[in-house]
């Protein structure tokens, strides 16, 4: 098989998966889009790991499969920490939105002093008065 | 005797240590500022009196090799450096004594006394030391110690300006004299005096006249000369016995003594000798008439300091080196005994001003004796011990010739014209202090007599202020134990004659009595009255000096601060515009990429995936044009 195949096809699930990494607002799509791009990613391993084949000695521990393996292993345990990450974000925000999660922006005012007194003291509740 | 020499030396310097270590312990600062200072004064005199006559001795050892050259640490005992050493110990010690009660309310007194020991010690060193290096050393401790002490009152206002004043003055000097030294010793190719002077009088000496310019300057820096002179009357901000001791038997006098150790040198450039003949005669007659009109006690014998201290230098330019240094000597006593004097009137008085006093003569009458003989020998009446050295300075200058022709007749007439101003102002001076009715304004009246600390060292100093002058009559003695007309290294057929002999002390003398009886008639005609009144018109700049500071203020104050304001505006607008424009730039591009970080993830992404794009093209393409090239 040309190898033009395979890595047309990590080309297009890479493609796929950027969209839906940019684009898609729903963390979980997100997520799903990451996985995508780890796929295409391991497809192209694969596939440049049989092109190596071929030549006896260049690669004789299957360098390609190996980490394929460990790709997917490391994608299964980043996907379950980030379905913890936005179950607890869609819990405390009851959204999963990723476009409203913006508490790191910049502040357009300017940066806070930390050092002052009272700078990052919480607002005070006023206690019920008579 | 060069053992005695180092002890000398050494004495001090441990006393100095000792007393600073001692902190406020009020009786062992007395003893460690008075015991080894009075050690220092006998061994002085044991090298003295070891000397003899004749010749160098020299004792050195090897302190450092600083390149090409060598640093000595060693003494060179002369007569010239004995003779100095006897006086400043002799003083010294004379001012530790009467300091024990005169400073005795002084909080600061251990300070006190500790640097007085540590400046004895370092003029001890420039007297005796081997090496023109430790000789600057000595040199520029004394100019520290002076500042320290003059600025003792460090709450008065005056007292820290005149520290400053007189720590920046003599430093003006010091800067051209080292660059002096340094040419001499370059071109002698060694520092040690001995070395020094050999070489000079052997005639090698290339650009005489400078190397002597530059050394005069740090002279007249350190002697108070013209126009370097107005530090030392406003240097009467310190405390009394310290105007006796520094500013004027020693520190003041170390200036004339390195001239008559370098005579050499000066011998070598014949211009700089008439230059040191017209600033003598300036400083000799400006500050005797200054000197005239000041109120202030204090600085009524400054300016005598300083006019008495150009005798001394008219007496090196006409080659009268026998009779400066004499002069040094004689002047030190009387000199040191007329401040520590005034330092017991002004206590007994309470204030420093001449209107404040009269009629002390039976109030204090050892007081009047001893600074009566002072005065006496400060005019140069006949037979005190100023009389002979003054005549001596005046007789070589009139008798000049040759190359001393023309320094002579400058120092002869102004210095015959000064004799008169010098008898004026000293009586003047003694009038307004012993005679005449007692002002009403003395806070009290039990105290009849100072303590005895205080007019022992009167006592020792007047001595001899009278008869010191008597060694002159030896003819040829006192020019051959100091080493013969121009130091050891240029052998003299026959050492000077200091007798008074000639015309000069018969114009000198009529000219004295005729100040003194015009003082003495206006003075008796209104007692209160000040006779500076006779000076009319002059009076009043008189009393200001001439305006000297002013002018030094507008030449060099002004001009240094408006320089100095340029400086400080380049500064703050120009090379800061830079430096805060930068701060301002990267605010404003911080300013730019905050706005980019809006926070969603997205556009962050986007951003960091178009960057790789835009470096991998980057790549490619540089790799390409690489690989074209190579092709």
């Amino acid at each position: 098989m040309h190898a033009v195949y395979p890595l047309l096809l990590g080309a297009l699930l890479f493609a796929i998966g950027l969209y839906g990494v940019l684009a898609r607002r729903n963390a979980i799509t997100i997520l799903m889009a990451i996985e995508l791009l780890l796929n295409a990613v391991t497809i192209n391993l694969i596939a440049f790991g049989s092109l190596l084949s071929q030549f006896p000695g260049v690669d004789p521990y299957n360098v390609g499969q190996v980490f394929t393996l460990f790709v997917i292993t490391i994608a299964a345990a980043e996907t379950g920490l980030g379905l913890a990450i936005v179950l607890m974000i869609y819990r405390q925000r009851g959204t999963a939105a990723v476009d409203e999660q913006r508490d790191l922006a910049e502040p357009l005012r300017g940066p806070v002093d930390e050092t002052e007194p009272g700078a990052r003291r919480p607002l005070q509740t006023t206690e019920a008065g008579p | 005797m060069n053992l005695f020499a180092l002890l000398t030396i050494a004495l001090p310097v441990i006393g100095s240590a000792a007393t600073f270590a001692g902190g406020r312990d009020l009786r062992h600062a007395r003893f460690w500022s008075v015991a080894p200072t009075a050690a220092a004064l006998v061994t002085s005199f044991i090298v003295l009196a070891a000397h003899g006559t004749d010749g160098a001795y020299i004792a050195t050892t090897r302190l450092a090799p600083a390149g090409s050259f060598t640093l000595w640490l060693g003494t060179r005992v002369t007569g010239l450096s004995a003779q100095v050493g006897v006086l400043v110990t002799i003083v010294a010690t004379c001012v530790q004594v009467y300091s024990l009660t005169y400073m005795k309310h002084d909080r600061r007194y251990p300070t006190y006394a500790a640097l007085v020991s540590l400046f004895t010690a370092a003029m001890l060193l420039v007297v005796f030391t081997e090496d023109l290096i430790v000789l600057l050393v000595g040199w520029e401790v004394m100019g520290a110690c002076s500042y320290f002490l003059i600025g003792h009152y460090w709450d008065r206002k005056d007292a820290r300006y005149a520290a400053i004043k007189a720590f920046l003055v003599t430093k003006t000097g010091d800067v051209p004299f080292l660059f002096g030294i340094a040419i001499l010793g370059v071109q002698a190719g060694t520092f040690r005096v001995d070395g020094v002077l050999h070489w000079v009088a052997s005639g090698q000496l290339r650009y005489a006249p400078l190397v002597a310019t530059l050394l005069l300057c740090g002279v007249v820096g350190k002697s108070a000369q013209f126009p370097l002179h107005s530090w030392l009357p406003d240097a009467m901000a310190g405390p009394t016995p310290i105007s006796a001791l520094i500013h004027a038997a020693t520190m003041v006098a170390a200036g004339m003594y390195l001239v008559a150790l370098l005579y050499p040198v000066f011998l070598a450039a014949p211009g700089v000798l008439i230059l040191m003949a017209i600033i003598a005669a300036i400083t000799m007659t400006g500050s005797a008439l200054a000197a005239f009109a000041q109120t202030d006690i204090k600085r009524v014998l400054a300016y005598s300091t300083v006019s008495q201290l150009a005798y001394m230098l008219g007496g090196l330019a006409v080659g009268g080196r026998s009779a400066a240094v004499m002069h040094l000597l004689s002047h030190g006593a009387f000199k040191a005994l007329l401040f520590l004097g005034a330092g017991v009137i002004i206590h007994r008085v309470g204030s420093n001003e001449l209107s404040a006093m009269g009629g002390l003569r039976y109030r204090l009458p050892i007081t009047f004796w001893t600074m009566t003989i002072a005065l006496a020998s400060l005019v140069g009446v006949p037979l005190f011990s100023g009389f002979f050295s003054k005549e001596a300075i005046l007789g070589t200058a009139w008798n000049a010739s040759g190359e001393f022709a023309a320094p002579g007749r400058i120092v002869a007439i102004f210095g015959l014209i000064t004799v008169a101003l010098t008898a004026a102002y000293a009586t003047r001076l003694w009038l307004k202090m012993f005679f005449g009715p007692f002002p009403e304004a003395s806070p009290e009246d039990s105290r009849v007599e100072a303590p005895s600390t205080e007019l022992v060292p009167l006592i020792v100093l007047a001595v001899p202020a009278a008869i010191f002058g008597f060694v002159a009559l030896g003819q040829g003695f006192f020019g051959s134990l100091i080493g013969g007309d121009y130091g050891e290294a240029i052998s003299s057929t026959l050492s000077a004659d200091l007798r008074p002999a000639g015309i000069t002390s018969l114009i000198a003398f009529l000219l004295a009595a005729l100040a003194f009886l015009l003082v003495w008639d206006r003075w008796r005609r209104d007692p209160a009255a000040d006779p500076a009144v006779l000076l009319g018109p002059l009076r009043e700049p008189a009393l200001e000096g001439f305006y000297v500071d002013d002018v030094i203020d507008f030449v060099l104050v002004q001009p240094t601060k408006g320089l100095a304001r340029v400086v400080g505006f380049l500064d703050t607008e120009v090379i800061d515009a830079y430096v805060r424009g930068t701060g301002v730039g990267a605010r404003g591009l911080g300013g730019l990429l905050r706005r980019v970080q809006t926070g969603n993830i997205q556009l962050y992404l986007a951003a960091l995936f178009s960057g790789v794009i835009v470096i991998a093209v980057a790549l490619i393409e540089l790799s390409q044009h690489s690989a074209g090239q190579v092709r």
